[in-house]
């Protein structure tokens, strides 16, 4: 039988985000809009401490004063904050000891998503912390970790039981008034996750935390603070999904990272939160704050692969503030459709002998507008600091959009750097190479965006560069016509 | 007063003396500029655009706004800024006022003349009425202020199948009779099908007082039209210069716009570009030296919006002592603009301790088949190469200026005409402090 061009479109419509599903949880959703007693609510709820609860009040009062950025390159309806609930918990929220507790339908959605956590327990070693809505609600291998004194936990369980490390850390990278999104997530924020790892220790496990959006009206506020002691090393996996809707749902989470000295932290993530139809409806609004802080000969490298969302703000971001520390930005966005995405990095080199690599590969098609923006700062006392950044981007289709912003601001002499961006189309002679040799066209250019991706796709972790690769074909399914 | 306030409040006086008829076109410009301007003000370092350069300093000061006329200057004390070994046409101004003795106009072969004759002359009416402000940005302070103010400036008309074998200087010189002036000097050059012209331009204060120019030019580029334009700019430590140039390209044409800042206490310098044809090329080239607590802003603008056309752009800037630097590049690529090529390219030194860059270079693509890129470097220079000079045998002085002109020499080779490219040598080896002992 003939595969024919019907076929092929019949089976990408039906491609479209696998995804998509909803689960049926019963859940413990708080009433919708914001003030300060859903801010005390949400507290409460979480049995936090007093400094907590004040922490937060703060933020709000702060959050109250501020107005939403419009500087970046997305044009979308704001969203009206009194229509989110924020907070939202699978229920029956009980402590769960081992995974036989979890509602069968959540296992079910794991299995779903094909991140069955008794699978990867055995078969990637990988520790995950699970964060559904706004609760944290699975986390496996703790026993292993604790033995080595690596703290791995929800925030929330942080918050009562490591405060002295919450209290010390918690937005000191990201201040309550850094922008509209982090005040409000400092004031709302539900859950997240929290890591420490001693001094000198090594991490013998990839640790990954898993987020999803599942009830519908929500908004996703979560919170991850990580924190590598001294000589340590550890690598942070997170993943994002969320059901299909109609309407535009609310994602806005803050990350501090802070890599003491000689420590390291690899933190990679795979975006792929619902990205609206193909008319542009529905889909997340992710805007995120990500933020490390680097001490002296540390490293912090981000690598992150966005493929979902509708609308995503995102400039994971390094504060080089110690001598011969390290920095590095790794980053693939797919748009297609009517898909936005503004992302990009930010190297603030402070100390001496610093260095940064950004490599930033974005890939548009359909009717949709991608944007590199950047900033290389390179302060007075910040001796013999090196930069390379390289942004490429490649367009599919006469509709969608490239643009890169890159900010360069050098204050010292000894500074290098070099920046340099392209932007082309998958070559029609790449095409007909690939058409020759028995290629389909799809397959093709899968083939040629992997090879485009490869240098940001090399520095995932194995589990997750499949699944990468994956995400890749899928989201670019059809937009070559 | 503040400046604004003093600006709107002598618009009145400024239309009244009657240089035109208060019921043509250009009075329906000026007045609608001058309303442009009250709403938009001086951009200040919140406006994207003007982000890392400051005005505070330079608008503070209280300008006479109107100079005094009839100061004049003698040639020998200005022979210098001339290209004065070549044959030329030149259109000089003092003060802000044409200086018929140091000029030397011609309605020959073109209209190499003054914009307050064409404003007036019913004869060139059909041009200015169709060409006069027609691409300015009409969301710029700076340029709608010119446009209100618009009275003199060099009017430069070349018809169709003209080669101009000579080259046009257009200069204008500050005599300092007045403590603080501003200078609102406005240029119009149209250059017919297959046309081709060479323009030198250059500012120039003869003493140390403060001297403010805001500068707007427009160049429109027909079928085929090749320009040369270049501008040099090495002025006093106490005058700064905001230019403004606008170029509309119709089909096939080239345009290069060269600029060399040397000097100047502030100096910013916005080139947009407008396509309206395809197969065009446009070239925008610059070198910046600057020392001691100077400032350069280079912001150019390409808007791509035809298929096949062209772009390249290459800046270079080697910053000393405190000197800050500014690189704006931003390529916009339309929908429609398929096959575009567009390059740029900014490559800068920090010499000073203190010497500082800030650079973006952007771009916005909306067509897929195009092949864009910019690179954008910041470094010093190379030890190695420096070791390898001084053991042969060149001081170290020598040696550095040596490399610092190598790197800004892919721009200086650009120049088409001899005696600018010798001269702008010259200008590169004072400013590097040395004898290069070579000529070009």
């Amino acid at each position: 039988m003939k595969y024919t061009e019907d076929d092929l479109k019949k089976e990408l419509e039906s491609k479209e985000y696998e995804y998509g599903f909803y689960t049926d949880i019963e859940s413990d959703t708080l009433p919708k809009g914001l003030n300060e007693n859903i801010v005390l609510a949400i507290s409460k709820k979480k049995n936090e401490p007093k400094w907590m609860t004040e922490w937060r009040l703060e933020a709000f009062n702060i959050w109250k004063e501020m107005k939403e950025p419009d500087w970046a390159n997305v044009s979308y309806e704001k969203p009206d904050f009194q229509a989110i609930s924020y907070y939202s918990a699978p229920k029956p929220k009980k402590e769960l000891e081992s995974l036989d507790e979890v509602d069968p339908e959540l296992l079910k959605t794991f299995e779903k998503l094909g991140i069955s956590i008794d699978e990867q327990k055995r078969l990637s070693n990988v520790a995950m912390d699970i964060v559904v809505d706004s609760v944290s609600v699975a986390t496996t291998f703790k026993k292993t970790l604790a033995e080595k004194g690596i703290i791995f936990c929800p925030i929330s369980e942080a918050i009562q039981e490591h405060p002295e490390l919450v209290k010390k850390y918690i937005g000191s990278i990201v201040p309550k008034t850094d922008n509209f999104y982090a005040a409000l997530n400092s004031a709302v924020f539900t859950d997240g996750s929290f890591c420490y790892i001693p001094k000198g220790v090594r991490c013998p496990m990839e640790l990954s935390t898993y987020f999803r959006i599942n009830e519908g009206g929500t908004g996703q506020f979560e919170r991850t603070l990580l924190i590598a002691d001294e000589g340590s090393y550890v690598s942070y996996l997170e993943g994002c999904t969320a059901p299909s809707r109609d309407e535009n749902q609310l994602h806005a989470a803050v990350v501090e990272l802070i890599a003491l000295d000689d420590a390291e932290i690899k933190y990679s993530t795979v975006q792929n939160w619902y990205p609206g139809d193909n008319k542009g409806k529905g889909g997340v609004y992710n805007f995120v704050t990500k933020r490390g802080i680097c001490h002296n000969n540390s490293k912090i490298s981000w690598t992150q692969v966005e493929t979902g969302s509708a609308v995503t703000w995102k400039y994971p971001s390094c504060i080089l503030k110690g001598d011969n520390s390290v920095g590095e930005f790794y980053s693939i966005a797919v748009t297609n459709n009517y898909q936005q995405a503004d992302t990009g990095t930010k190297m603030i080199h402070l100390g001496k002998n610093t260095k940064s690599t950004i490599i930033s590969k974005g890939i548009s098609a359909g009717k949709s507008q991608n944007s590199y923006r950047g900033l290389v700062q390179i302060n007075s006392r910040a001796e013999n600091a090196r930069n390379f950044s390289q942004c490429d981007s490649l367009l599919m289709g006469n509709e969608c959009g490239a643009h890169t912003f890159p900010y360069i601001e050098t204050k010292n002499k000894t500074a290098q750097i070099e920046h340099e961006a392209t932007t082309s189309k998958i070559g029609e002679d790449q095409l007909f190479y690939c058409n020759q040799r028995g290629i389909d066209t799809e397959k093709a250019i899968a083939l040629i965006v992997n090879g485009f991706s490869k240098e940001v796709l090399n520095k995932l972790p194995m589990e997750f560069a499949v699944e990468a690769q994956k995400l890749l074909e899928i989201s670019l399914e059809g937009s070559v016509g | 007063m503040k400046l604004k306030d003093k600006l709107l409040a002598s618009f009145m006086a400024f239309e009244n003396k009657g240089d035109i008829d208060l019921d043509s076109n250009v009075h329906k410009i000026r007045t609608e500029a001058i309303e442009t301007f009250e709403k938009l003000g001086f951009p200040t370092k919140k406006d994207e655009e003007w982000k890392y350069t400051s005005l505070k300093t330079i608008l503070k000061n209280d300008y006479s706004v109107f100079p005094k006329i009839g100061k004049t200057v003698e040639l020998k004390y200005v022979k210098e800024y001339f290209l004065h070994e070549i044959d030329s046409y030149k259109i000089v101004f003092v003060d802000g006022a044409y200086n018929s003795f140091l000029s030397d106009t011609t309605h020959e072969e073109a209209d190499v003349c003054l914009l307050s004759a064409a404003l007036k002359k019913p004869k060139y009416k059909m041009i200015i009425d169709h060409y006069f402000d027609n691409i300015t940005s009409k969301k710029d302070g700076f340029s709608s202020l010119n446009t209100a103010f618009s009275v003199e400036g060099a009017f430069i008309n070349i018809p169709k199948n003209t080669i101009l074998e000579k080259p046009i200087q257009i200069l204008y010189f500050s005599t300092g009779s007045e403590k603080e002036i501003l200078l609102q000097p406005r240029n119009l050059v149209i250059v017919g099908e297959n046309s081709h012209v060479q323009i030198y331009e250059r500012h120039q204060s003869l003493d140390n007082n403060a001297i403010l120019t805001n500068c707007v030019l427009e160049i429109f580029a027909h079928k085929r039209a090749i320009i040369d334009y270049y501008k040099v700019q090495n002025d006093k430590e106490n005058a700064s210069i905001i230019d403004n140039t606008y170029v509309q390209q119709r089909q096939n044409s080239i345009v290069s716009i060269n600029t060399f800042t040397f000097g100047g206490k502030l100096t910013r310098n916005n080139i947009e570009v407008f396509h309206e044809g395809e197969h065009i090329t446009s070239n925008l080239n610059g070198i910046t030296i600057i020392e001691g607590k100077q400032h350069v802003d280079n912001h150019t603008v390409i808007n791509h919006k035809y298929e096949n056309c062209e772009s390249n752009e290459l800046y270079k800037g080697i910053y000393d002592d405190s000197a800050t630097g500014v690189f704006n590049g931003k390529v916009i690529v339309d929908q429609k603009a398929q096959k575009t090529n567009a390059f740029q390219q900014n490559d800068n030194i920090l010499v000073g301790d203190k010497a500082s860059i800030n650079a973006k270079p952007q771009l916005e693509i909306f067509a897929d088949d195009v092949k864009c890129s910019h690179g954008c470097t910041i470094g010093q220079l190379d030890e190695k190469a420096l070791f390898y000079l001084q053991s042969r045998g060149i001081p170290k002085k020598e040696a550095k200026a040596l490399m610092l002109f190598a790197f800004g020499n892919d721009v200086v080779e650009k120049i088409k005409i001899p005696a600018l490219k010798s001269r702008v040598t010259k200008l590169i080896s004072e400013k590097l402090n040395v004898e290069l002992g070579f000529e070009i």
